[in-house]
């Protein structure tokens, strides 16, 4: 768990961050998200003390960041920034090993971590394991970022705009495997974007930060719903809204489910339960259909949803 | 091992005419008939070509050091307030001629090795420092982002990122300071130092240019012996360092 109590930080005359409260639960994915300068990435790198903070009082777990040593309080945080910074005259290996060998792991463990990361991460250890970071492409280097940030197993993931450099396609990718990787270890994140949308996808809570202040902090379903301000209701897209809750509601909520599931063949681009209703309503306007068979993560047909009610309870 | 033939070869060259100069007796002849003696005799030249060394290297040892060491320290934050005094000291190391410095030592150190290592370590700096400070300053600052973020100390950032891959730059700086201080330590014989500048000083006081070519010659190849081995050397650092620009 990290709270920020009453935490403010001045550059100079200029206040970035005012007086800011904030807690973040253990396991949650807390989603700073702002237009540039609004003080979000100050506020990430506060908690692992890269900025000192001018006054208020961070804690992790119950204590006092600055009560600890600075380096062994950032060895166990995970910390993936945008440009990636691995070690441009180290391997992938090395790079991702980099925290374990500073915390002097045996050389075993440390492999066996390394390869371990690296399937979750979806890199092929054999093939990318000696390549150099130039060597990669931008989608790479930045799942290398994340198994560098993971290696050492910490409580904590600091993202500050991770995927803010990648293209469209790849940065979706990237977020579907946070996703996925997050259902795994369930780290408690903290994670800086500018990117609404990212912030929805990703968030179990958001909060919106505005000229050094935290307007809104919510699940993205209440801030969609329940937009504090203004500022908030803009961020969001104010027409844009409806569409936007579909995607975040799974199609499980609104199916017809069967009786017993049914065994059928899920065939490529079957809708599934855990697939957004947005997804559900696009398919059946592109098909032209009043509704789709909607199947589980082993390929059965477990139920139906239907495009009248999704026009009804979807948003 | 190919990297390394280079300058075996030329230090063989060099070592080969340092001690076999006599054998070149019928060529300096035919250029200086008017003389007795056309080989430099008042000391061997392999003796003159270890002390030109010498003083070479430890200038350059030294000068390394105190160049590493300001650059490191001025881009610390800590030092960073002393970065214009640290180059500004450099530059005017440089810009001071060895001759001068070497007019100003003597009367305080007297004739000797003292008065040319002082000249040659402040003349080398500059080219040092400089490279230091570029190298430290291109490392990319995401990389020492990153770095400290993930827990590095100062000094982990230091060694195992910045010094690594400022490293090839610094390399560099050394090689042009190196090569600059080979010819510059021949001005030492003037002032005492025994050194190649001998042949090429007593050549000119006695009108004998067999005596200079002698001693312009060892001086020529042993710069180029050591800008090879420089070459070697940074090619082993690429090897070991940035591996995929020496592919």
């Amino acid at each position: 768990m990290i709270e920020l109590k009453n935490v403010t930080r001045r550059f100079g005359n200029t206040v970035a961050v005012d007086n800011i409260n904030l807690t973040i639960e253990t396991g949650e994915v807390c989603v700073l998200v702002g237009s540039s300068g609004c003080g979000k990435s100050t506020t990430l790198r506060m908690i692992n003390r890269l900025l000192p903070h001018s006054a208020g009082e961070i804690l992790v777990d119950g204590e006092d960041v600055n009560a600890m040593n600075p380096e062994q309080l950032r060895l166990n945080m995970g910390y993936v920034i945008q440009g990636t910074g691995l070690f441009p005259h180290w391997t992938v290996a090395r790079n991702i090993a980099m925290v374990p060998h500073l915390l002097k792991w045996p050389k075993e463990r440390i492999d066996a971590r390394v390869e371990e990361l690296m399937t979750l991460l979806d890199l092929d250890p054999a093939t990318h394991a000696s390549k150099y970071p130039q060597q990669l492409s931008g989608g790479q280097a930045q799942r290398v970022g994340v198994a560098r940030a993971l290696a050492a197993d910490p409580n904590i993931l600091l993202m500050d705009e991770p995927f803010g450099a990648l293209d469209a396609i790849t940065r979706e990718n990237l977020q579907m495997e946070m996703l996925r990787i997050q259902r795994q270890v369930r780290k408690t994140t903290v994670f800086v974007t500018h990117d609404i949308d990212e912030a929805l996808k990703l968030a179990t809570r958001i909060a919106v930060m505005d000229q050094g202040r935290i307007i809104q902090h919510d699940t993205p379903e209440n801030i969609l719903r329940h937009p504090a301000s203004d500022f908030v209701e803009n961020l969001v897209g104010k027409q844009d809204r409806g569409l936007k809750l579909m995607s975040l509601r799974p199609v499980r909520d609104l199916m017809s489910p069967h009786a017993e599931p049914r065994q059928s063949v899920a065939g490529e681009g079957a809708i599934r339960e855990e697939d957004s209703v947005r997804l559900a309503l696009s398919v059946m306007l592109w098909k032209d259909l009043g509704e789709v068979a909607v199947f589980n993560a082993r390929g059965q047909e477990t139920g139906v949803i239907t495009r009248e009610r999704i026009i009804q309870e979807g948003a | 091992m190919r990297i390394w033939l280079p300058p075996v070869l030329l230090a063989a060259l060099l070592y080969g005419l340092s001690v076999g100069m006599p054998v070149l007796e019928p060529l300096f002849q035919w250029l200086q008939p008017d003389k007795q003696t056309v080989i430099y005799d008042r000391e061997s030249f392999l003796f003159l070509l270890q002390n030109h060394l010498l003083l070479v290297v430890v200038s350059a040892a030294v000068g390394t050091f105190m160049a590493v060491t300001g650059g490191i320290f001025a881009t610390r934050p800590s030092g960073r307030d002393f970065l214009p005094l640290v180059s500004q000291v450099a530059s005017i190391g440089q810009t001071f001629p060895p001759v001068a410095v070497l007019a100003l030592a003597v009367p305080v150190l007297g004739f000797g090795e003292a008065p040319i290592l002082i000249a040659l370590i402040l003349y080398g700096l500059l080219p040092i420092l400089r490279n230091t400070l570029a190298g430290l300053e291109g490392v990319d600052p995401t990389v020492r982002e990153a770095a400290r973020g993930m827990g590095m100390s100062p000094g982990q950032i230091l060694f195992r990122a910045e010094l690594p891959l400022a490293g090839r730059v610094i390399l560099a700086g050394i090689r042009t300071s190196v090569t600059i201080n080979i010819a510059t330590a021949a001005i030492g014989s003037t002032i005492g130092a025994r050194n190649l500048g001998d042949p090429v000083i007593a050549g000119l006081v006695n009108g004998n240019t067999a005596y200079v070519l002698q001693g312009a010659i060892l001086i020529g190849l042993l710069a180029l012996t050591t800008d090879s081995l420089f070459e070697a050397l940074e090619r082993i650092w690429d090897r070991r360092f940035s591996p995929q620009a020496a592919v």
